[in-house]
C-alpha cells in the first residue's frame, strides 16, 4: 500500500467533484441500491478524462471515497495498465487517499473489464466502468422503447439474441457483457467483463456499483443479491475454461491473458489478475515458466 | 522470463513530456501568447467558447494553446474546467432585440427598420490566398464606421412578422424553468430548451451536416433566414439578496432566426414557424445550422411525419456532442484484451467444431446469416 | 350512424370485439369518422375502400397504435370479461397484443425482425411469454414454418433472403404461434404477383378456418374480400358507407359509391 500522498492537488475539492455533485451522485447510488439492476439516470459531470475512459466509474468512486479509504484501480485485471495508472493517480492527486494493488487491502476497487479473482468481502465496494449500460441497446436503439421494455419486464428480445447465437453457432456466442437478471427482476449489462466473471457477481458479499458517464446512468447490485446469467434450459450458461494453467503461478481456475511470444506461433497464458498472480507466486506457487 | 509489457507511470510521464515539447514546436520560433490567439484566432476562440459552454476568451485561448490547436481537445479542457465552477444561478434571459449589432442581415426583406449591416464577414470575399499576409503588416484601416444602428431602431424581423400574426408566437414553453443538460440527465422526449442547449454545445461539423441534410430532403423545412444578427448584449443577474437585476457585463452573440414553412390545422390558421440558433461570439455557420436543426426537431410537435435523422431527437441529441463522440470513439484504443481473449476462445472452439464436423462427413455448418 | 353488424353466424354468445364511434382527425381532415362495428369469434370482416379512405387508420386505431380523438374499442378477454382497451395498463395491452392478437402488416419489414432468422422471428413471441427451452422453441418454429409452407431448411435464414410472398407467410407464422383469437391484416397480399397472391390467400383461408380465427382484413382488392370474408365494411372519406354480408354487398351494392367500386373491378 502506498501512503496517502502528503500534498493533494490544491485548488480542487476532495476527490475533484464539489460536494453538491457528490450528494447528487450518492442519491442516485442509493436509489440504484434500492432497486437492484435498475438504471438510475444521473447528471454526469464533464470530467477531466474522456468519455468512454471511465468517467462514470470515476464519478461513482469520487462520490463514495472517504479520507480513510484505500483505493485499487484495475483495467483488464491489471493494476499497471495505463488507464488504471492514470485513474489511480487522479485520485492520489485530488483526494490524497492511500492506494494499493492488493485486492485484500482495498476498500474501494474501481475496475474496467474484470472482477478480481480474490473473493471480495462485505467491507469492499467494487466500482465498474460501464461504456453502454443498456443491455437491450443493440436489439432496440430507442431509449424510450428500452425503458418501456424494462418497466414491463419484457425481456423476450434478449432471448431472441441468445436463440440466434445457438441457431448460428450451436452455442450462445456472447462471451463478454453477458446479460444477467438481477434479483429476479431487471436484466442488466454487467459491463464488458468476460462471462467468466459472471458467477462472481452472484451472492457477492461486496456492494457492486456501476457507473456510465457518457450515458449518465448508475446501477447497482447490493451485497448478497441473486445474479443469474440468462440462458436456455437445454443450453445452460457456461463460463470459459482454459486448457492449461497460468504459466507463472500455476493457477488453473482463473481467467488468463494470452501473450504472443514470437512470430512463430509461440504463446503463453498468464493470469489476467496481476495481483492474484503475484500473491500466489509469493506464497510459493509456480507455473511452468516461472523464473 | 516473460515480463508483461504494460504502460507504467514512467511511460505516461515521458509521453506527456514529449507532448509538451511538440506543443512548443521549434524553439527558434517565438512562442505564441494567449493574447495573440485570443485576438488573431478569434473565430476559433469563439467556437471553443460556444462548444465549451463557457464565455471566457482568455481561457479558451489558453486551452487552444495547450491543445496544440485541436478544437475538440480545447473544448474538452474548457468543459472540464467549467464542471468545477460553482453555480450561483441563471442570468436573466438576454435581450437580443437590444443587441448592439456589428452585423445584421435578413434574407426575407430587402430593407427593414435599422437596415442591413454587413459588418465583418467573409461573405463576398474572393477566397484567394493573400500572400501579403505572410509578411507582417497592418491592414488598411476600415472605413470610418458609422455609429451602429441604434438598438431601438433595429427590431427583430421575427417580431415584425409576429405582430402581423404571420409567424407563430414563441412556443409556449418559453418562460418555463429552463433545463440544463449539464446538471440533469436528458430525459426523452427532451423539451425544446434542452434541445437548443444540446445544439448550442454540439459539434459544429455535426450540426452543420444535419442542417444541410434537411435542405437536401431529409426532413425538409423550407427555411428562410429571417434574420442573423451578431453583436454584444448585456448579461444581467438577479442576486437573491437584492431582488433586482444587476449588469454583469457584455457578451458577443450570434443569433439566427429561421422562418419556416406554413403550418396550419383545424384550430390554427396557416402561419410561418420558427427555428432558432444562438451561439457565443461570431458563429454564423453554427447559428444557422442550429436553427435549421431546431426547426426539424419540432416536427412531431407540429404534426409532421418524423423520419429523417435531423427530426429524430434521440439520434441528434445522443450524437451531437463532440466530447461524447470523441471519447467513445477513441476509447477503442484502450486495452480490450480480456474481451478479445473471450472472443478468441469462442472462435477457436467454433473452428474446432467446424473441422470436426467436416471430418465426420457431416453437412458443413451453415454459414452465419450475416 | 353506421349500420352495425350483428353477426350470429358463429353461435358464440356476445361479440369478441366491439368498436364504437372511432374518430381520428389530422388537422382539418377526418381520417376516421365515427366508425363502429362488432366482430364475433371466428368471423372474418373485410374493410374495403380506396387508398385514403381511412381503412388503415382504422386498423391502427383498433390496435391502439394511433391515439383516437373519440370512440372506444372493447375486447372480450380470454377470461370472458369484456374490457375497454384504452383502460388497460400498458403491460396488459402489450401482453394482449403479443399473445391473443396478431397484426400482419402490408410492409413485412415492419412486421418482422429483418436481421433475425425465420426461426427467431417465429420464436420471439414464445420467448416473450416465458419459453426457455431452445429445442422446444425451435421445434415449434419448424412446425409453424411447415404450416405456412416454408421449407425447414430456411429456418436459420433471415427474412432479408425471403421473397415477398415468403415474408408474408413468415409474418403469419410469427403471429399465429401463440394461438391468438384475433388477427388484424393490413393489405397482406398487395404488391405480390397474382400467382403468389393466390397461394397466400389459400394459406390464410385454410388457417383461418382451421383455427377459427376472427380476422379484420383491410384490402383495396374486392376479390380478396370475396374470397376470405364473411362480412364487408365499405369506407370512403373516413366514414362507413355500407356494411353487410360479403355476397350481398358485392353482388347487390346499395350505396352508389359501392356500386362504382364493384363495377370498376368487373370492368378491370
Amino acid at each position: 500500500m502506498s501512503a496517502a500522498s502528503a500534498l493533494p492537488e490544491t485548488g480542487y475539492n476532495f476527490a475533484y467533484l464539489d460536494e453538491g455533485t457528490k450528494r447528487m451522485i450518492r442519491r442516485a447510488i442509493l436509489k440504484a441500491v434500492a432497486v437492484p439492476g435498475y438504471q438510475v439516470p444521473f447528471a454526469a459531470r464533464e470530467m477531466p478524462m474522456p468519455y468512454g475512459w471511465g468517467t462514470g466509474g470515476v464519478q461513482v468512486t469520487a462520490a463514495i471515497l472517504g479520507a480513510s479509504d484505500v483505493l485499487k484501480v484495475i483495467d483488464q485485471g491489471a493494476d499497471d495498465t495505463t488507464n488504471a495508472v492514470s485513474i489511480r493517480r487522479f485520485f492520489g492527486r485530488t483526494a490524497g487517499v492511500a492506494t494499493t494493488t492488493r485486492t485484500c487491502e482495498a476498500s474501494v476497487i474501481q475496475t474496467r473489464h474484470r472482477i478480481p479473482e480474490t473473493p471480495l468481502t462485505e467491507d469492499q465496494i467494487l466500482v465498474y466502468q460501464v461504456p453502454i449500460p443498456e443491455p437491450l441497446r443493440f436489439l432496440e436503439p430507442r431509449e424510450t422503447e428500452t425503458r418501456q421494455l424494462h418497466a414491463l419486464g419484457e425481456y423476450g428480445l434478449m432471448h431472441v439474441k441468445l436463440y440466434e447465437d445457438i441457431a448460428r453457432h450451436g452455442h450462445i456466442a456472447t462471451t463478454y457483457a453477458y446479460p444477467v437478471e438481477v434479483a429476479g427482476r431487471y436484466v442488466m449489462d454487467p459491463s464488458p467483463t468476460p462471462k467468466f466473471d459472471n458467477p462472481k457477481m452472484d451472492d457477492c458479499p461486496a456492494l457492486q456499483l456501476f457507473g456510465a458517464g457518457r450515458e449518465k446512468r448508475i446501477y447497482a447490485v447490493p451485497p448478497y443479491t441473486r445474479v443469474r446469467s440468462l440462458d436456455f434450459e437445454d443450453h445452460p450458461f457456461r463460463v470459459q475454461s482454459f486448457d492449461r494453467p497460468c504459466a507463472l503461478c500455476g493457477a488453473a481456475d482463473v481467467y488468463l491473458d494470452e501473450v504472443v511470444l514470437d512470430d512463430a506461433g509461440g504463446r503463453m497464458f498468464v493470469c489476467s489478475d496481476t495481483d492474484h498472480c503475484e500473491a500466489r507466486r509469493a506464497a510459493g506457487h509456480a507455473g511452468e515458466q516461472a523464473a | 522470463m516473460y515480463v508483461a509489457v504494460k504502460g507504467g507511470e514512467a511511460a505516461i510521464d515521458n509521453a506527456h513530456r514529449l507532448l509538451a515539447e511538440r506543443r512548443r514546436g521549434d524553439p527558434a520560433v517565438p512562442e505564441l501568447t494567449v493574447a495573440q490567439i485570443r485576438e488573431q484566432m478569434s473565430l476559433l476562440v469563439d467556437r471553443v467558447m460556444a462548444e465549451g459552454s463557457l464565455y471566457d476568451p482568455d481561457l479558451a485561448a489558453l486551452a487552444l494553446k495547450q491543445a496544440r490547436g485541436d478544437v475538440v481537445e480545447a473544448v474538452f479542457l474548457v468543459r472540464a474546467y467549467r464542471t468545477t465552477l460553482p453555480r450561483f444561478g441563471a442570468s436573466v434571459p438576454v435581450e437580443t432585440g437590444a443587441m448592439a449589432v456589428d452585423r445584421r442581415v435578413s434574407a426575407t426583406f430587402k430593407d427593414m427598420p435599422g437596415g442591413q449591416v454587413l459588418g465583418p464577414t467573409f461573405d463576398y470575399t474572393h477566397r484567394l490566398i493573400d500572400f501579403a499576409l505572410a509578411a507582417a503588416g497592418e491592414p488598411e484601416p476600415a472605413a470610418e464606421a458609422e455609429p451602429g444602428p441604434d438598438a431601438a431602431l433595429c427590431p427583430r424581423v421575427t417580431d415584425i412578422l409576429g405582430q402581423a400574426g404571420l409567424l407563430e408566437a414563441s412556443p409556449p414553453e418559453a418562460g418555463a424553468p429552463v433545463g440544463d443538460l449539464t446538471r440533469e440527465a436528458v430525459d426523452f422526449p427532451a423539451d425544446r430548451a434542452v434541445r437548443l442547449q444540446a445544439l448550442a454545445r454540439g459539434d459544429e461539423g455535426f450540426v452543420l451536416a444535419l442542417g444541410y441534410s434537411t435542405q437536401r430532403g431529409y426532413g425538409r423545412t423550407h427555411p428562410f433566414v429571417g434574420e442573423i444578427r451578431c453583436g454584444t448584449v448585456a448579461v444581467e443577474f438577479v442576486p437573491e439578496e437584492l431582488g433586482f437585476s444587476v449588469p454583469l457585463g457584455d457578451v458577443p452573440l450570434t443569433e439566427c432566426q429561421m422562418v419556416n414553412q406554413f403550418h396550419g390545422s383545424g384550430d390554427v390558421p396557416p402561419q410561418f414557424t420558427r427555428g432558432y440558433g444562438l451561439v457565443f461570439g461570431q458563429g454564423e455557420r453554427k447559428a444557422m445550422a442550429m436553427a435549421l436543426v431546431d426547426r426539424s426537431l419540432r416536427a412531431s410537435e407540429l404534426g409532421e411525419a418524423v423520419g429523417a435523422p435531423a427530426q429524430d431527437q434521440e439520434f441528434v441529441l445522443a450524437h451531437c456532442d463532440s466530447l461524447q463522440a470523441t471519447g467513445f470513439v477513441e476509447h477503442l484504443k484502450l486495452p480490450h484484451y480480456v474481451d478479445f481473449q473471450a472472443e478468441l476462445e469462442l472462435v477457436r472452439r467454433l473452428r474446432a467444431e467446424h473441422a470436426a464436423a467436416r471430418a465426420q462427413g457431416d453437412a458443413p455448418i451453415r454459414e452465419a446469416a450475416e | 350512424m353506421t349500420g352495425e353488424i350483428t353477426g350470429e353466424m358463429t353461435g358464440v354468445s356476445g361479440p369478441l370485439l366491439d368498436v364504437r364511434g372511432l374518430t381520428k382527425r389530422y388537422g382539418p381532415r377526418r381520417a376516421c369518422d365515427g366508425v363502429g362495428f362488432t366482430l364475433h369469434p371466428g368471423e372474418v370482416l373485410a374493410v374495403v375502400g380506396e387508398s385514403g379512405s381511412g381503412k388503415s387508420t382504422l386498423l391502427g386505431l383498433i390496435a391502439g397504435e394511433i391515439a383516437a380523438d373519440a370512440g372506444t374499442v372493447s375486447y372480450r378477454m380470454r377470461d370472458g370479461v369484456t374490457r375497454e382497451l384504452a383502460a388497460l395498463g400498458a403491460a396488459e395491452r402489450r401482453a394482449l397484443m403479443r399473445t391473443d392478437w396478431g397484426f400482419v402488416r402490408q410492409d413485412a419489414t415492419q412486421g418482422l425482425r429483418m436481421a433475425v432468422s425465420a426461426g427467431g422471428n417465429v420464436g420471439e413471441r414464445l420467448m416473450g411469454v416465458g419459453a426457455r427451452h431452445y429445442g422446444r422453441i425451435r421445434a415449434e418454429a419448424l412446425d409453424w414454418l411447415a404450416r405456412v409452407e416454408i421449407d425447414a431448411d430456411r429456418v436459420d435464414d433471415p427474412p432479408t433472403r425471403f421473397s415477398g410472398g415468403m415474408r408474408q407467410r413468415l409474418q403469419i407464422a410469427r403471429n399465429l404461434v401463440t394461438a391468438p383469437r384475433l388477427v388484424l391484416m393490413d393489405e397482406p397480399t398487395s404488391g405480390l404477383d397474382v400467382s403468389v397472391q393466390a397461394r397466400l390467400l389459400d394459406t390464410i383461408r385454410g388457417l383461418v378456418a382451421e383455427l377459427g380465427l376472427a380476422v379484420i382484413i383491410v384490402t383495396h382488392d374486392l376479390a380478396v374480400a370475396r374470397l376470405l370474408s364473411h362480412r364487408v365494411l365499405v369506407m370512403r372519406g373516413g366514414r362507413v358507407i355500407e356494411t353487410g354480408l360479403t355476397d350481398q354487398v358485392l353482388d347487390d351494392p346499395q350505396a352508389a359509391y359501392t356500386q362504382l367500386l364493384v363495377a370498376s373491378v368487373l370492368t378491370a
